[in-house]
């Protein structure tokens, strides 16, 4: 035990040393993710270059997955639709769930309620509001009584919306506590500067928020490729192959038609896509800086 | 934050502006109605209600006056009988089922994270770097991409078709985000109450207990909520890795009743309805931790 009396110079080593624990403590949770999500990814990569039914043993088989990956236009399409539906997730995701964010950090009563109201579909599953919307779009019951998902645009437009519609109040929320840490006082001095709601969002809220809006892009993109159980209950990848997005294609070729090399070829690829892009987005906004809250203000 | 108490000169705080608008340019931002986003608000209101009214009212209507009506009518013969139904069909099993998942993946998340984060904000050397920024890493890495290898993994560990072989995966990826999240609320810990802790003469594990897993409550909170969700939404993991009664969580049960009441339209809205009614009940309970915690996730 150090007492209070004890000199400076007697406790610079305790304190430098304070509260840091040893890098063990870090080491079972290290172990655990890598073994269940790291050591898989590599595995993915070693059996996209094998023949494998599942069954038996792997057996190597060179390039050949690879070179039926870019021969395959279902891929070229499943891009291209993969590619669009996380550019038309964000979009509508980021400019409703920033207008509603930003409005429902006020303090008015009615806002409270609306929040509340607002937040009822995050309580649901993915599965039951895809299920949900199945039900509602039947062309015979539904709320539209035309056949939206057999129509290339309206199934991918369906799928847009649905995730959106579950989605939005996560992102709205993020938004919200973005928006409630902008500093009150900016807004008063552009007030007396004679700037309007408009000059203020652009010049004010946009800015202060561009870490809010990382966080909340990061999530929507890689959360655009779980869309996959939307897509197999909504669509089932169709009408015909319009829908099928990658992580569709990927369960198809494994667990539909039991092609697990093929399968892990296409998760391979599907991984360095999105390592890329959250890298991108993590490298030109600084997200992975370590700041903290406190920092900058 | 001091700028709020900064005295302002009296000229600045008299500005001299465009005629009729004095009243309205003085007051902060937030208190004034905006009647464009309040107007934005209140149809986005509309597009959350339709498809829960529609849900409901179909889920209480009459499987054969399904079809002669819109479905945006009441029921005209409201009845529970989808409910019984569904309730009748195994809905206790699969819902249990979800909620040792959930809990197991909380639990797991929180003993394996909080250590973590405090050595990635604490220790800072060549390692606890590393492990930081594999864990930004990880973030990116969506669960399709790894399920075949974790297939692979899954059964020759002998877990096929039992609730570990759900629980297990689905910790491990709920584990990025709450790693980012515990570290973002310990680095706001002050250096000083470490130091007041050392001077007592506490060891690394009494500061955990006694001063980071109190101070972090906020982030803690964030984290289970946000793992619990995981858990209660996974699907990827149960369709593939389970396929049993016996394991069967309630998303994949949820989605076995498609082909089971595939054109029983009422029964399967009642099912959707039930499925949420559990984690209704704990957002009732709970609003305001839930409601902070997420909101917290973007005020980094």
């Amino acid at each position: 035990m150090q007492g209070a009396e004890v000199s400076e110079a007697a406790t610079k080593p305790a304190r430098a040393r304070a509260g840091r624990p040893r890098a063990v403590w870090a080491l079972p949770g290290v172990l655990f993710f890598a073994f269940f999500a790291v050591v898989p990814m590599v595995l993915a990569f070693y059996l996209s270059f094998t023949e494998w039914d599942g069954l038996g043993d792997p057996r190597p088989v060179g390039l050949d997955n690879w070179k039926k990956l870019i021969d395959d236009p279902r891929i070229t399409q499943s891009l291209w639709l993969t590619f669009l539906l996380t550019v038309c997730s964000w979009l509508f995701q980021t400019v409703v769930a920033l207008l509603l964010g930003v409005w429902a950090a006020g303090k008015q009563r009615n806002r409270a309620v609306l929040s509340a109201i607002f937040f009822t579909p995050l309580l649901l599953s993915s599965t039951a509001v895809a299920l949900l919307f199945y039900a509602l779009l039947d062309p015979n019951f539904g709320i539209i009584q035309k056949d939206t998902l057999g129509s290339s645009s309206g199934a991918f437009l369906a799928i847009v919306f649905v995730g959106g519609w579950q989605f939005m109040p996560l992102h709205t929320l993020i938004y919200q506590g973005g928006a409630r840490q902008i500093p009150q006082v900016l807004y008063q001095a552009a007030a007396i500067d004679g700037a309007g709601p408009l000059r203020q969002f652009f010049s004010i809220t946009l800015p202060q928020l561009r870490h809010t809006v990382t966080t909340s892009s990061v999530l929507i993109i890689v959360g655009s490729l779980t869309y996959f159980e939307t897509v197999l209950i909504l669509t089932k990848g169709g009408p015909g192959t319009d829908t099928a997005i990658l992580p569709y294609l990927m369960y198809e070729a494994g667990f539909k038609s039991y092609d697990f090399g093929y399968a892990s070829a296409i998760a391979s690829f599907l991984v360095v896509t999105a390592t890329g892009l959250s890298l991108l987005l993590v490298r030109l906004t600084g997200f992975g800086t370590m700041r903290s809250t406190r920092e900058g203000m | 934050m001091s700028h709020d108490t900064l005295p302002r000169p009296a000229k600045l705080r008299e500005p001299s502006p465009p005629p009729g608008r004095t009243s309205r340019a003085r007051r902060p931002w937030t208190r004034r109605a905006n009647p464009v986003a309040g107007l934005g608000s209140l149809i986005w209101l509309v597009v959350v209600l339709v498809p829960i009214y529609a849900m409901l009212s179909a889920s209480l209507t009459r499987q054969d006056q399904l079809l002669e009506g819109n479905p945006l009518k009441p029921p005209p013969d409201p009845t529970l009988d989808n409910y019984n139904t569904v309730l009748n069909s195994g809905f206790g099993h699969l819902l249990a089922n979800t909620a040792v998942v959930a809990a197991a993946v909380v639990g797991l998340v929180l003993v394996l994270s909080v250590p973590l984060a405090y050595v990635a904000v604490r220790t800072r050397n060549r390692w606890s770097g590393a492990a930081f920024r594999l864990f930004l890493l990880g973030v990116a890495i969506p669960a399709q991409a790894v399920v075949v290898p974790l297939y692979l993994l899954i059964a020759e560990l002998g877990l096929y078709d039992t609730l570990p072989a759900v629980i297990l995966p689905t910790a491990a990826f709920a584990m990025p985000v709450s790693v980012l999240i515990l570290t973002g609320t310990l680095r706001d810990i002050s250096e000083e109450l470490y130091e007041a802790m050392a001077l007592d003469g506490a060891s690394s594990l009494r500061m955990l207990f006694q001063l980071v897993i109190p101070l972090a409550k906020g982030g803690i909170s964030t984290v289970v909520i946000y793992s619990a969700l995981q858990a209660w939404n996974g699907f990827l993991f149960p369709l593939i890795f389970t396929q049993s009664d016996g394991p069967r969580v309630l998303t994949l049960g949820l989605f076995n009743y498609v082909s089971q009441f595939g054109v029983n339209v009422p029964a399967l809205l009642a099912s959707v309805v039930l499925s949420g009614i559990p984690i209704f009940a704990v957002y009732l309970v709970a609003r305001r931790a839930l409601v902070s915690g997420l909101m917290g996730v973007g005020g980094k």
